[in-house]
């Protein structure tokens, strides 16, 4: 069983715990994902690894609860337990020999734009970090942001907290000001990467993009996180996450990314309902 | 004991639920012959010397031995003849192709239908269930430790006849239930879910560990397996990796891979009411393959409310590679035929919703490499056919995990991991594989046979160590 040791909130909707996993939390690499499933009859839901301990032998996710199955994990307290948790799965970053990164976060894509963050620092790689939020309300991961990055730019839609403005206006001030990057890594929204590239593909940066489509065994076999990748089916879950961001075919992945959107709805109200009716 | 032989040249009728009823919920079709059906078909049998059955059987089951306990009424000792050969009867006797393999070769078939020895086989293994209080005997240990990937057929076969050889067999599943394909894939329609669970439990009780939510070769490699102090490691992982065809629109919404659309109904039980695994509501589906997974997705997508469901197969009903009894029971629940007929585009909406499949007509051609006949494209034969699910069902391979992380395991070009033959021995000493990981997709009894001779090459490899 997959104790959870500790919980806390870090904005309204978005949740981080720290459970304990010492088989994945040995083999952990920034860019590897687990996946969870919070009770006996629950949703498999993939969450990125956001950080891991090896000694104390813990994993921690953070995720925002969009849905039904994210609300059903964040009813779970610390001390309980969550019935599955597989991983790591997926392959972890590239980030050997990379000297200079841009590393863009979009929201709660924040939490695993993080331990690739933590890792270029780690190995001496000069890290420039750009976060963007839509409101200061729901800013995560500021003061860990901070302690891996030699720069760091902080951009709300609304300029509630940073600078207002979208992360990609940053970014391209960051590159018309001399900086050099070897290689931009974007993490967020699909249309945030998607620009994001947009902006790379003119001054010619290499460009690594995490994907999240729907997933449900995260072993490769059902197929149904798979993505056109320069022109070739790619299953996310064995072949990526990552990929290179210039080849993956954004709006195909939009479209795929809404396919239950209706009964996503249904569900949620439902849960909703019942967690009223809890309340109540 | 002399029985009265039954001349019948029929079969003994499965009794079977209604199509018209049965296709609007997953309870299982074929209800299992009453004790008095099977003891009336077992007599049947003629009891051949030469025994033709049995060589058509991948496991060998002594066939005529089993069938006259049955007509003797003496269950448990047909029960011990199958389990000698066979670690899943209740579910061969369910879903193998006998009209393939041992019925295919019976004797009773040349001037009418064979001895119904699937069905006599599915009758002892669930009579034996039910009615035996047997609780299955702790072996006494040998010191050695073996570890299992993958709770399939393969893998559960190979775990449990190791186990009662005396070894301690842990059994590492990817997901988060045991049973591979007859979890995930088989629906509970044909092979309910409780049936395996029993022989998952009878494994337990005789000190199997299976530990789910282990992914090997990203938990643990099987490098670290054998640093654990496993003297082997069997390889059953399947050939769960899904093909599609490459043909424009695929990754329109409303295309599933096969494994997605049964994973989702199976596995994420989105066939029960209320349950939180989404899966589109369709009205015209068009399966795209002709196998026992395409039949089974389009028997699901008729269950779960779809008006018309299509088969769409390149062949023809000959070449149709299904059980013969998939194909009747899909075609009397209204599942509509369109043969020789391939898909080449699959049409979406504004949305990217699929809204239709463009297909041509098809002739068969020369015999190919596989001695089938080509089918060739007829020319001008395009047409759209009017549907909103599409599920592609055109086969899978073995998935990377296993191969990519494991150093001095050597495959072939479709990702199947070879092996001496028999045994199992994979390129790697102490390593062995078998059943889909090996052949790729293939049947239940071929795994389980494949995890039967591999328990048995993994015997004699370790204690021919210890000398
Ligand atoms: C490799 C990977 C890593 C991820 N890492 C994180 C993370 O670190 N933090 C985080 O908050 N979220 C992460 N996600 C997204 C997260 O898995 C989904 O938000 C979650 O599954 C939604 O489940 P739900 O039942 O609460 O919402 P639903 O009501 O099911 O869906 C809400 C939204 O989530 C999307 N979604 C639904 N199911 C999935 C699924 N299985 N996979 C991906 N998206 C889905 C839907 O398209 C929809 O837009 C990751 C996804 C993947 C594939
Ligand atoms: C829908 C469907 C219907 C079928 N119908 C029939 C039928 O009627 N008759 C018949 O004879 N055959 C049928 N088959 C084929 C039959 O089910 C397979 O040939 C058989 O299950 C193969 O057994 P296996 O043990 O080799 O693999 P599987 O049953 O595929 O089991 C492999 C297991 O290994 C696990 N695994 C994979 N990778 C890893 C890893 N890295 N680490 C740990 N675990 C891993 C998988 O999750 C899975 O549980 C059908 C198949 C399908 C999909
Ligand atoms: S295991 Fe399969 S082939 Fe063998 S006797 Fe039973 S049904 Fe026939
Ligand atoms: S071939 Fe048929 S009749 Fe002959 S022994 Fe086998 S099952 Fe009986
Ligand atoms: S999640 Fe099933 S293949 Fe990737």
């Amino acid at each position: 069983m997959f104790n959870i040791i500790k919980k806390e909130a870090l904005n309204p909707t978005v949740t981080r715990m720290v459970i304990a996993a010492p088989l994945i939390a040995k083999k952990a690499e920034p860019g590897q994902f687990i996946i969870v499933r919070a009770k006996e009859d629950s949703e498999r839901i993939p969450l990125t690894i956001a950080d891991y301990d090896r000694e104390a032998g813990t994993v921690t996710i953070i995720f925002q609860i969009v849905g039904a199955g994210t609300m059903e994990l964040n009813t779970l307290q610390e001390g309980e337990c969550v019935h599955d948790f597989v991983g790591p799965l997926g392959r972890a970053s590239e980030t050997e020999g990379l000297k200079k990164v841009a590393v863009v976060g979009g929201g709660v894509g924040c939490a695993i734009a993080y331990p690739v963050a933590k890792k270029l620092h780690e190995q001496g790689c000069e890290v420039h970090t750009i976060v963007g939020f839509r409101n200061q309300d729901l800013v995560i991961l500021e003061d860990d942001f901070q302690a891996v990055s030699d720069k760091m730019v902080m951009m709300t839609d609304d300029g509630s907290h940073g600078e207002k403005g979208l992360v990609t206006q940053a970014l391209e001030r960051l590159i018309s000001e001399g900086n050099q990057y070897d290689e931009v890594i974007a993490i967020g929204p699909l249309v945030m990467m998607k620009f994001v590239c947009k902006v790379t593909e003119k001054y010619g940066i290499k460009t690594i993009v995490s994907m999240n489509p729907i997933m449900i065994d995260g072993t490769g076999m059902c197929g149904g996180c798979r993505l056109t990748v320069g022109g070739e089916t790619k299953f996310a879950c064995v072949d990526g996450p990552d990929f290179d961001g210039h080849l993956v075919d954004f709006d195909e992945a939009m479209h795929r990314g809404t396919m239950y959107r209706d009964f996503e709805q249904h569900a949620r109200e439902e849960s909703c309902n019942l967690l009223n009716m809890e309340v109540k | 004991m002399a029985v009265q032989r039954n001349m019948d040249p029929k079969k003994t009728p499965m009794p079977v639920q209604d199509p018209m009823v049965r296709n609007h919920n997953f309870e299982e079709v074929a209800l299992g012959y009453t004790y008095e059906m099977a003891v009336n078909e077992a007599k049947r049998c003629l009891h051949c010397p030469k025994k033709p059955c049995v060589s058509a059987c991948p496991v060998a089951i002594d066939i005529p031995a089993f069938i006259e306990r049955v007509a003797n009424e003496d269950m448990e000792g047909a029960y011990e003849i199958l389990t000698a050969s066979s670690a899943l009867p209740a579910v061969c006797g369910r879903v193998c192709p006998q009209e393939n393999q041992c019925e295919g070769k019976c004797v009773r078939g040349i001037k009418g239908e064979p001895v119904g020895i699937g069905r006599l086989e599915r009758f002892v293994a669930d009579y034996h269930r039910e009615h035996s209080a047997q609780t299955p005997k702790m072996p006494v240990s040998n010191g050695h430790k073996v570890a299992v990937i993958g709770a399939g057929p393969s893998g559960l076969t190979a775990a449990g006849d190791l186990a009662k050889m005396g070894y301690k067999v842990t059994v590492y599943e990817a997901l988060h239930l045991a049973g591979g394909v007859l979890v995930y894939g088989i629906p509970e329609f044909r092979l309910p879910k409780a049936i395996v669970q029993q022989e998952i439990d009878n494994l337990k009780a005789i000190g199997v560990d299976i530990e789910t939510n282990m992914v090997i070769g990203k938990v643990l490699t099987v490098d670290e397996l054998f640093e654990m102090g496993n003297d082997a490691v069997y390889v059953a992982s399947g050939a769960g990796l899904p093909r599609f065809m490459n043909i424009p629109g695929e990754s329109l919404k409303g295309v599933y891979s096969a494994n997605e659309y049964l994973t989702r109904v199976n596995l994420m039980k989105a066939y029960r009411e209320g349950s939180k695994t989404p899966i589109k509501k369709s009205k015209n589906v068009a399966v795209v393959g002709g196998g026992n997974v395409a039949m089974d997705a389009a028997r699901c997508a008729k269950r779960l409310g779809a008006e018309n469901v299509y088969i769409v197969y390149r062949r023809s009903m000959e070449e149709l590679p299904a059980r013969k009894e998939e194909v009747e029971h899909a075609q009397e629940e209204g599942i509509i035929f369109k043969l020789l007929n391939n898909p080449v585009e699959i049409l979406g909406d504004a949305d990217g919703m699929v809204c239709g499949m463009k297909c041509v007509e098809m002739e068969l051609g020369e015999p190919d490499a596989s001695g089938r006949r080509r089918p060739i494209v007829k020319e001008g034969s395009e047409f759209v056919l009017d549907v909103d699910t599409v599920i592609m069902s055109i086969g899978t391979s073995p998935n990377p995990l296993i191969r990519s992380t494991t150093p001095g395991l050597d495959t072939n070009k479709h990702g199947c991991i070879i092996t001496n033959g028999d045994d199992g021995l994979t390129t790697r000493e102490g390593v062995y594989a078998g059943g889909d990981a090996v052949t790729g997709a293939a049947t239940v009894i071929l795994a389980m046979g494949a995890g039967k001779h591999a328990a048995k090459a993994i015997d004699e490899y370790i204690k021919g160590k210890q000398k």
